[in-house]
């Protein structure tokens, strides 16, 4: 091998430490120092030095992006309590031992696919599978708002468009973390864009890349806190459905590799490691990619007409580490030669090793039988879509790259996939105890004053600015909407969405069901307490619209700052640790999920993380669509529940936020108690008992009752003595209102329904609390404190709709 | 029987020709989604369907402007066979941006002109937007109408809308006043009870809230809304329906396969 115009040696075997660490940094490697010696050691077996194109794919294969290093890497783990007593344990790998170990010892048999392809499939019916996967697109989205999460988004769509042979795309999720829209533009950092502008950019780039893919975006959810700042959120996840016979790929040596769709160009370049390093003022834009979801969409017009002609043996998707990352994947048990120079490009001038890591866009790669190479070329010829044989698959393990007859790389596929040192980083985690917070004691004008703000806070607040420019409805599947009402002009937060799939599968009767849980404001006190009450949230909100949760499956994705600072990588595994606990003790497996860790940003030299999120994500199957509930109210007379015990619970809640409250006891969940109530739910659902359903969460039973009279414009009349609440820590009435105890649900029931109700009900905690009026007032009473709330329907919905209205 | 043939026209992003398809299959119709480079290839092809569709989507990303790149190659290309099936007096339908694309071709208003006279431009609001709306058909042109795709509607009906340039504007008022008298302007917006709407029921800014049009033989039928979404009574927000299960979008395409059966 030898330094060519195109290709250059990089010599690394006379080097320090130090000097393999700067070459490391200096070229966006994001290889630590053991990593590079362990490529050093490879080089010096085969005497001789690296070319660039070598250093650069170890580099992306290593990447924590692709490989996931910290969670499957050895973790010293010890938590320490407040009087000292410390827990250790070591994990060999977070990931095995915690979330896919729930899945495997739940060994579901629907689960069809779990943790090994692009996106994780359930069971729909006898002949289909649902695939589901949410990604996250950070890094990209903080510098290039509009780009970044258009290409998010347009990512994890060709990861619907790579599991198995290719799943048809049904519905999109988003879910953003921004910094306040409202922060004063001197308080922005230098180099970094206002959180508005990122928030702004961020809704219109998924908007225009999910709208032109004809893929409607049915759920998400939105989180502002000043901590995401320079480092916003992006979560886009893609659910699809796939043939049960096409969830195989299998790639045999000798099968051709093609690529098809987007040319290659030299944007993305880096940014699977890129996405390892904080973001500061000297962040690279041309790390981001550019999308054009029309070439996606003809990919994936044309790609699922070749799969049902059986045409190839196995897909994936160009994401993270482009042509270097797709080829190394399905190449890894063959191997595999490939002519760099024969990758159709956007414009001349790419050095190999940027044709080969290169992020560009609506790629997707194909292994091909050499007896189907006229006709799948055919098929993407018809409706123009650039597709180019570039190598073949081999059988001698070996990864050999050619760029104008030079051999450019020539390396182990084992040396690529299994060289990677197993780091190990210690974590701790400083438990402290959770003090109730002094009685909060309002009168009945400050309750109400509260409930306004409450309803204004930009958490709890209307997305409809952002909903309704997302094409929701298009397919027509989309049976319960994000915004729902009970007429077409007044809309509320709807819990879940549900996607009947009539034109994929004709005739059905079944749904998917897409929620979600996240809060961060709880991880900012307790971990452990925020991924347990996202698991729940999720569980709830798919619950409220008739899920049951037998059939229910999550996704976890892991936004967290820099795991080698040990209590960022304590508060992580205490994370974990709650997703294993839910999991088993629900239920609920995991099938699929992610993580996106380095969330940091530097401003004048200092460094600041963000604060963690895990967004869980849950997708279940519900056996007829017909016997699902929207939250708004439906009659005057109907009878109003609240369902599950209401605590003494306010860290991290709006409440807290509102009054500045500094102490307060996180939510915690009651699994034993959750789940239960969330059978009998699914049974009093299913059999019409219930004619509205609201999950309870932030800003509680104020909150959901005001969201469910004001989606409807029906008055409720709320007897606040009558809510169950819990003896040990006794609640004040705006306690009771505001508690954001995890585990419950606002139910309506018609009068002659009421008895079977609380039959199916019995043995679980609830309480009959009012009824809706025939006025257009909301009004909560507690005769033994006398106190009276009472307002408008309209101006409380004024009060949601009017803070996010650009 | 015979049975009726729905060509839907694909292209390049076009993203509502399932639903389109599912809701002619709903009505016994047998549809075929073909490729314009098919049709190109082949355009004898286009005279053996009873019914041509112009689904909603993104046809080439609405670059230039929603719908004028596919208006201009379905023009180009198989102008001469698209005006003579529209003379012809089979049914045609162009739906959201498949009706930007009969509107930026010429094909409506006035099939025999061929021209475009109208457009649909940018809404008022300045965004894209997915809501559900009113649609409303006068008495006089409910009763004079030579709509074949509108028969036999409730006087108000609901329906998605989703899209960003559906701000109808005809090319000047001598135009206007001649589809007002021609009864070719099907549907307005409305509120509920048939008032004028004020946004967002009025989505986008029409002029005189027009939300669909057909020509004067009443063939030719484009409209913004989207009643492919709603030919079950689930998919409306409250679970409405007529007979307890059918949506009203439904009405619509079960007319044209309706007048082909029976023509």
């Amino acid at each position: 091998m030898k330094s060519t115009t195109n290709c250059k040696i990089i010599e690394i075997l006379n080097l320090s430490d130090e000097q393999l660490a700067e070459l490391s940094r200096k070229n966006v490697l994001s290889l630590s120092l053991a990593e590079m010696k362990a490529v050093l050691d490879y080089f010096k077996k085969l005497k001789r030095n690296p070319t660039d194109v070598e250093m650069e794919t170890i580099a992306q294969t290593w990447s924590e992006h692709c490989k996931h290093k910290t969670l499957t890497g050895i973790i010293e783990y010890t938590e320490e309590e407040e009087s000292g007593k410390k827990t250790k344990r070591t994990y060999n790998n977070l990931l095995k031992e915690t979330i896919f170990k729930a899945t495997v010892e739940l060994n579901k048999e629907w689960c069809l696919s779990v943790f090994e392809d692009n996106a994780g499939v359930i069971d729909f019916d006898s002949k289909n599978g649902v695939a589901f996967k949410v990604e996250t697109h950070n890094h990209p989205s903080a510098l290039e708002p509009y780009g970044g999460s258009a290409t998010g988004i347009g990512g994890v769509i060709r990861d619907i468009l790579g599991v198995g042979l290719g799943a048809k795309p049904l519905a999109n999720t988003d879910v953003f973390c921004f910094g306040d829209p409202n922060t004063k533009a001197s308080k922005v950092p230098e180099g970094m864009h206002h959180p508005k502008r990122i928030a702004k950019g961020v809704v219109s780039g998924v908007r225009d890349y999910g709208n032109r893919m004809g893929i409607p975006t049915v759920n998400g959810a939105v989180c502002f806190d000043e901590g995401y700042m320079a480092n916003p959120l992006v979560y886009c996840g893609t659910m699809g459905i796939i043939p049960k016979n096409k969830i195989e790929k299998k790639v045999n040596s000798g099968d051709l590799i093609l690529v098809a769709g987007g040319r290659t160009g030299r944007d993305g370049i880096h940014g699977a490691t890129f996405s390892s390093v904080e973001l500061d003022t000297e962040s690279d834009v041309s790390a981001v990619q550019i999308g054009n979801p029309i070439v996606e969409k003809k990919v994936l017009d044309t790609m699922l007409k070749a799969r049902d002609l059986n045409l190839y043996r196995a897909v994936t998707d160009c994401g993270a580490g482009g042509l270097s990352s797709a080829i190394g994947e399905l190449g890894e048990k063959t191997g595999a030669v490939v002519y760099l120079d024969k990758v159709p490009l956007k414009y001349d001038g790419l050095y190999p090793w940027e044709i080969w890591i290169s992020e560009a866009q609506e790629r997707m790669v194909f292994a091909v039988p050499p007896e189907n190479k006229k006709k799948i070329v055919e098929i993407f010829k018809k409706e123009n879509v650039e597709a180019v044989f570039v190598g073949e698959f081999t059988n001698d393990g070996k990864l050999i790259l050619v760029y104008n007859g030079d051999v450019v790389t020539s390396m182990d596929m084992s040396f690529l996939h299994g060289g990677i040192p197993k780091p190990t980083r210690p974590a701790v985690c400083k438990t402290k105890e959770e003090k109730v917070q002094k009685p909060v004691k309002m009168n009945s004008s400050e309750i109400l004053e509260v409930l306004k703000a409450s309803l204004a806070d930009l958490n709890v607040c209307s997305k409809e600015w952002i909903i309704r420019q997302y094409d929701h409805e298009v397919q027509g599947q989309t049976i319960i909407k994000p915004l729902q009402g009970n007429s077409i002009e007044v809309s509320g937060p709807g819990d879940a969405a549900v996607v009947l799939p009539y034109t994929v599968v004709k005739g059905t009767k079944k749904g998917v069901v897409l929620s979600n849980g996240l809060n961060p404001q709880y991880g900012k006190i307790n971990t452990y307490k925020m991924a347990a009450s996202a698991i729940e949230e999720s569980l709830r909100n798919a619950v409220a619209v008739g899920a049951d949760i037998e059939k229910i499956s999550v996704l976890d994705n892991f936004c967290w700052g820099d795991p080698n600072k040990p209590e960022i990588l304590g508060s992580l595994v205490r994370a974990a640790n709650a997703c294993y606990d839910m999991s088993k003790a629900f239920g609920v497996p995991f099938i699929s999920g992610k993580d996106s860790l380095n969330n940091e940003y530097s401003i004048g030299g200092k460094k600041y993380s963000i604060p963690p999120a895990l967004l869980i994500s849950a997708m279940g199957v519900i056996e007829n669509v017909a016997n699902t509930v929207t939250m708004p109210l439906k009659n005057k007379g109907n009878k109003i529940f609240v369902l599950g015990i209401t605590r003494n619970e306010f860290g991290g809640s709006v409440l807290a936020k509102i009054k500045n409250i500094k102490t307060g006891v996180v939510p915690d969940v009651y699994p034993e108690e959750s789940k239960v109530l969330m059978k009998k739910i699914y049974q009093a659902i299913n059999k019409n008992f219930v004619e509205s359903c609201h999950d309870c969460s932030e800003g509680g039973i104020a909150i959901a009752i005001s969201e469910m009279a004001f989606a409807s414009g029906k008055g409720v009349n709320i007897n606040i003595d009558a809510v169950e609440v819990e003896i040990k820590n006794p609640l004040t009435v705006a306690e009771i209102l505001f508690s954001e105890s995890n585990g419950r649900f606002i139910v309506e029931v018609k009068p002659e329904n009421e008895a079977t109700f609380m039959e199916i009900l019995n043995g679980s905690v609830f309480a009959e609390v009012g009824y809706v009026s025939d006025e257009t007032k909301i009004v909560f009473e507690s005769k033994k404190t006398k106190i009276m709330v009472q307002e408008q329907l309209e101006v409380l919905l004024n009060a949601w709709q009017n803070t996010i209205d650009w | 029987m015979k049975k009726i043939k729905v060509l839907i026209l694909r292209t390049a992003g076009t993203n509502c020709d399932y639903e389109t398809q599912a809701a002619f299959e709903l009505c016994g119709a047998v549809v075929d989604c073909v490729h314009i480079n098919t049709l190109i290839e082949r355009k004898d092809k286009i005279f053996e369907y009873d019914i041509l569709a112009f689904p909603g989507g993104f046809s080439y990303g609405d670059d230039i402007a929603s719908g004028k790149i596919l208006a201009n190659e379905v023009k180009n290309k198989l102008g001469d066979e698209v005006r003579e099936i529209a003379l012809s007096g089979k049914p045609i339908i162009g739906i959201c941006n498949g009706f930007q694309v009969l509107v930026k071709m010429g094909l409506l208003p006035d099939p025999k002109l061929f021209e475009q006279i109208s457009t649909l431009s940018y809404n008022d609001s300045d965004k894209f937007e997915c809501r559900w709306v009113y649609l409303k058909t006068e008495k006089k042109v409910k009763n004079e109408s030579s709509c074949i795709w509108t028969k036999n509607l409730p006087d108000i009906i609901s329906l998605p809308i989703a899209h960003g340039e559906g701000k109808f504007i005809p090319g000047d008022k001598k135009l206007l006043d001649i589809l007002n008298k021609n009864n070719q302007i099907v549907f307005r917006y409305s509120a509920k009870d048939g008032s004028d709407p004020g946004y967002p029921l009025a989505p986008n800014g029409s002029v005189e809230q027009i939300a669909g049009i057909c020509n004067t033989k009443g063939n030719v039928f484009g409209l913004m809304p989207h009643p492919e979404r709603y030919v079950f009574a689930l998919q409306h927000p409250a679970k409405e329906g007529f007979d307890g299960k059918y949506g009203c979008g439904r009405i619509i395409f079960q007319n044209a396969v309706n007048f082909v059966k029976w023509s």
